[in-house]
């Protein structure tokens, strides 16, 4: 008889601790707007141009957030959910679309081959700077001042001084 | 003094040119990426077919239930010798709804002539699209636009969009908006050879 109401208090306590347990289980399977817009962030409808969907009021948005949460509730990952729509909508609805095909192209290739043709030219322009001869003589190396370089550098304004000296010279006597 | 002779001009010129491959690489990618943005460019202002010209080609993967002739899916050249009308739609579409009654009940005035209707959901969730075709009783074919490469196709601007296709796949109507009774008779019956 005592085993019969010990059995019958065990199973009263698991049947009240059960259901104490089973809301907060059933809370956990339920996906939160925090979870949806974690992915939504990084999805664009195609209604709504240039808008995420995490911050899209339209009701094709709403329908697309609804997917999504359906889908986590499902236990899909992030990578299978951006499958599903990219197959479903196109690559053009992910922010971060595959790195294949044309989207290769543009978004990798393209650049790459877009800075090695800048570096290209870049180092041909400064080969050539470099390859052209000095104008200018490195006077200073010769000891020579830049009052010199320039009376040298003027032969006629030089002559001109010499007749004026020799005048000067002819009148004083 | 052969020192001097290796320098002179004639010399020169006699000695042939390395090849610059460095240049040649450089003016190739800078074509490639001039073609490449051209191509961009053109496919940017890609318009809308309009009437006369040859309905670009579609394939399409019918919902369950609303097959063509049994079949799961069908291109639009299996199509050929049948008028074909062309709807774009959505759930989530307002005006779509205004006109889903006029086109369930022109099918049913149609379906046993040559004219095929094929309704396709653009940018819609399948089980609204399900939902929406049970609460107009749809039953002509439909099915989704898988990747939007129909609506790319038909660079469509929104929904609802109708493309009459004659028996020879030329569009010869393209409706913007809803359709009405009017539009879809004198359309559907000129292409049937009865207007």
């Amino acid at each position: 008889m005592q085993r019969f109401i010990h059995t019958v208090i065990y199973a009263l306590l698991f049947l009240s601790l059960f259901t104490m347990v089973q809301p907060l289980l059933a809370q956990d399977s339920v996906v939160s707007d925090d979870e949806v817009n974690e992915i939504a962030k990084d999805v664009y409808c195609p209604v709504c141009e240039s808008t995420p969907l995490d911050v899209c009021a339209t009701q094709a948005c709403a329908d697309w957030r609804e997917l999504i949460r359906t889908k986590l509730g499902e236990g899909q990952s992030k990578e299978e959910i951006f499958d599903y729509f990219s197959r479903q909508y196109g690559d053009g609805v992910l922010a971060d679309p595959p790195a294949t095909g044309l989207s290769l192209i543009i978004l990798w290739v393209l650049p790459i081959v877009l800075v090695l043709i800048a570096a290209l030219f870049f180092s041909r322009i400064m080969r050539n700077l470099r390859s052209k001869p000095a104008a200018v003589p490195d006077t200073a190396a010769a000891g020579e001042s830049r009052v010199e370089r320039d009376v040298s550098a003027t032969p006629v304004k030089q002559a001109a001084g010499d007749d004026y000296l020799a005048r000067i010279e002819e009148e004083v006597g | 003094m052969s020192d001097l002779k290796e320098s002179t001009p004639e010399t020169e010129e006699a000695s042939p040119r390395p090849i610059r491959w460095g240049m040649i690489a450089l003016w190739v990618a800078v074509f490639s990426l001039l073609a490449l943005l051209g191509w961009g460019l053109v496919n940017t202002n890609a318009t809308r077919p309009e009437k006369g010209e040859e309905a670009p080609a579609l394939s399409v993967e019918f919902f369950n239930g609303y097959e063509w002739e049994d079949r799961a899916t069908a291109d639009l050249l299996d199509m050929r010798g049948k008028v074909v009308v062309m709807n774009f739609w959505a759930s989530w579409c307002v005006e779509c709804r205004l006109e889903a009654d006029l086109i369930e009940d022109t099918w049913r005035k149609y379906e046993d002539q040559d004219v095929v209707f094929l309704g396709v959901a653009y940018a819609d969730v399948e089980p609204k699209s399900i939902e929406y075709l049970h609460e107009f009783d749809i039953t002509y074919p439909n099915a989704p636009d898988l990747g939007t490469d129909i609506s790319d196709e038909y660079e469509i601007t929104g929904v609802p969009e109708t493309f009459f296709i004659d028996k020879e796949g030329v569009i010869q109507h393209v409706q913007i908006g809803p359709l009405n009774q009017q539009t879809m008779d004198v359309v559907i019956q000129q292409l049937l050879g009865e207007g």
